[in-house]
């Protein structure tokens, strides 16, 4: 019982954040719009337009329309993903089918490389924290701490000149070669394609998770639960298994939800760096040539997704600790 | 032998509580605040890491000052005169980029917007969280819901979303950037505050302030702000290093300033004349080492305060 509650109630916050911050979204995005978007829209065009022709696009995009109908479509429009059709960089085609050919690319790059960072990143900071000031703790502090500090787009360029220009090692971009290979050489192909960007994903983010990690365990190391394991004689891995680590992680599952938004702009850059054919690169070419209706839909998709791994996170929370799901 | 060192110690202590007497409430709080300022100091001497991020930012922050009286000349393609893409030499330390101008003079003029972006955004975030946190924490009940409810939104949205369509709209001025940063990146600031607040405003002199007729406005900036400033200050010391590496990426993306370009625009720059293929490394990585180095010098100088500040990081 207590457990359907604690999901259903976590649903029901996940689905008011989201309407909160479509409304913020549509007040910035249509009403402090500065300008009119169809005159920017005929500009970056480069075509005359007569009144009519602009009109006729301005009630198209439902701009005609009273602000209140406005909010019931754009919240609408949103909410089933349904944001138009792109204006200038693929006219004719619907956001959502554009948005559709670059996920599963970027999803597979994503999802395959912050799992790979957060499990290194765990593992290396319980490791660290629980040996504090080893050599191994004292070397991956630093190299962390310098991971932090590189940003991702660095890292990817960094990689393309040592492993694709010195070494030539890996292909320097895209998905796969320009002519497709057959059978299992397809997928290698792919892998291939894909190592650089994946490794640079990687290591960019497995310094943080293991900062955080660490820094959760040394605090739960302090807590008094810990001296009354080892004071009723607990072996010093079961002190480590079954007392600390499981309370160690609760925080670090919290930060690692949270730093998603960071994942996913550091993807944007990432994959403009190797010219990755993702949800990143397309976002990218919207704003270049100011589509705004792909970028609302990017900003409605990236929303979306970090709330999710926000809810994924609150699950995993109550699967962890009992007392979240019972209160 | 092995006590003298005590005794002096209370002789010593002795006379404070005579200096003590005479003083006045404000001068006693003044000497209060520049002997903690001195014990923080010497603390964070001992700390290695955080004096050499310290190093770091002096060198740096040299580099924008300087940048301010630098010629300004070897900054206009139209005058330049060097050979284009030529790698590090005696004459262009840090080689020339596509037009000829020396990286080092980019590099230069870069450090000041990039430093100044950081701190501004960084400043804007601090001045929102620290209002928002303190205003929640202090006040509970229905404005604490509201506040945090509002916290918790802001947490989740997506930065460089929001940032690419607010850029996309405002133009890409440098003022937009330091706003677009300052407004996303205050809630975790916000939620620190509050439980600091929250653990602050329980104690005893907080109620005394309260008994004598204290106003709301009196307890926060004469009793409670005084007890936040460390937190706040290591928190926006590490602020600013995100700061910095969210400006990068905005203008990695291009939405940098095109009339001041900081270390992020001048590797935009870079990166879309090809100079991954055309082998120029230099171009690319010398305004990289750049924000790395203070991005990691930041981050060092605010681990080493929170050690400080958190005693209970510094006991282990």
């Amino acid at each position: 019982m207590g457990t359907q509650r604690y999901v259903l109630g976590k649903l029901g916050q996940l689905f008011l954040t989201l309407l909160l911050i479509l409304t913020m979204a549509f007040f910035l995005f249509r009403v402090w719009q500065p300008g009119d978007p169809v005159q920017t829209w005929a500009r970056s065009q480069g075509a005359r337009y007569t009144p009519e022709q602009l009109a006729a696009i301005r009630s198209d995009w439902g701009l005609d329309k009273s602000l209140p109908q406005q909010y019931v479509d754009f919240m609408k429009s949103s909410l089933t993903f349904n944001f138009g059709t792109s204006t200038v960089i693929n006219p004719d085609a619907s956001v959502s089918s554009l948005f559709a050919s670059g996920m599963s690319k970027s999803l597979l790059l994503i999802l395959t490389s912050t799992m790979a960072s957060i499990v290194i990143g765990v593992l290396l900071g319980i490791y660290g924290g629980w040996r504090r000031q080893s050599k191994l703790d004292n070397s991956a502090m630093g190299v962390s701490m310098l991971l932090y500090a590189i940003p991702e787009f660095v890292l990817g360029m960094i990689f393309i000149l040592i492993f694709a220009g010195v070494f030539q090692l890996f292909p320097s971009g895209l998905y796969q070669s320009p002519v497709a290979k057959p059978g299992l050489d397809h997928y290698i192909d792919i892998g291939r394609h894909m190592a650089l960007p994946w490794l640079t994903l990687t290591l960019a983010f497995m310094g943080e998770f293991y900062l955080v990690m660490r820094s959760s365990l040394l605090d739960v190391l302090g807590e008094e639960y810990i001296s009354l394991a080892r004071a009723k004689g607990v072996r010093e891995k079961y002190v480590l298994r079954r007392h600390a680590v499981p309370n160690a992680l609760l925080p670090t599952i919290t930060l690692v939800a949270l730093s998603f938004g960071f994942i996913l702009s550091g993807v944007i850059t990432v994959e403009l760096v190797f010219s990755y054919p993702g949800v990143g690169l397309l976002s990218y070419r919207a704003l270049q040539f100011r589509d705004f209706n792909v970028l609302t839909g990017t900003f409605v998709i990236a929303v979306i997704a970090v709330l999710i791994a926000n809810f994924i996170a609150d699950l995993t929370y109550g699967y962890l600790d009992p007392r979240v799901r019972r209160a | 032998m092995k006590t003298e060192p005590a005794i002096t110690q209370t002789t010593t202590e002795q006379e404070d509580v005579l200096a003590v007497k005479k003083m006045t409430p404000k001068q006693l709080k003044r000497t209060r605040r520049v002997r903690a300022l001195k014990r923080f100091w010497e603390q964070f001497r001992q700390n290695k890491a955080g004096m050499a991020g310290l190093i770091i930012l002096a060198f740096f922050v040299l580099m924008a000052l300087y940048s301010i009286v630098a010629p300004k000349a070897s900054l206009d393609p139209t005058l330049s005169a060097g050979p284009r893409l030529a790698g590090p030499s005696l004459r262009y330390p840090l080689g020339t980029q596509i037009d000829g101008l020396s990286v080092l003079s980019l590099v230069i003029e870069g450090s000041r917007i990039s430093l100044f972006v950081g701190l501004a955004a960084a400043f804007i975030s601090m001045a929102l969280g620290t209002l928002i946190g303190m205003w929640a924490g202090y006040k509970s009940s229905i404005t604490d819901v509201v506040l945090m409810r509002l916290t918790d939104v802001f947490l989740v949205i997506p930065w460089l979303a929001l940032a690419i369509v607010l850029a996309a709209m405002f133009g890409q001025n440098f003022w937009i950037i330091i706003l677009i940063i300052g407004i996303t990146s205050w809630a975790g600031t916000a939620r620190l505050v509050r439980a600091q607040v929250l653990s602050v405003k329980e104690r005893t002199y907080i109620e005394r302030s309260r008994a004598l007729g204290g106003s709301d406005m009196h307890v926060v900036i004469k009793h409670v702000m005084p007890n936040l400033m460390p937190v706040i200050f290591a928190n926006t010391i590490l602020t600013i290093a995100i700061a910095i590496l969210s400006e990068s990426q905005l203008s990695f993306l291009g939405l940098g300033d095109p009339k001041s370009k900081s270390w992020g625009t001048v590797i935009e720059e870079a990166f879309q004349h090809g100079a991954l293929s055309l082998h120029a490394w230099w171009w690319l990585m010398a305004p990289s080492l750049c924000i790395v180095l203070v991005v990691l010098a930041f981050t060092m100088v605010g681990f080493a305060m929170d050690e400080i500040i958190n005693p209970r990081i510094r006991e282990r």
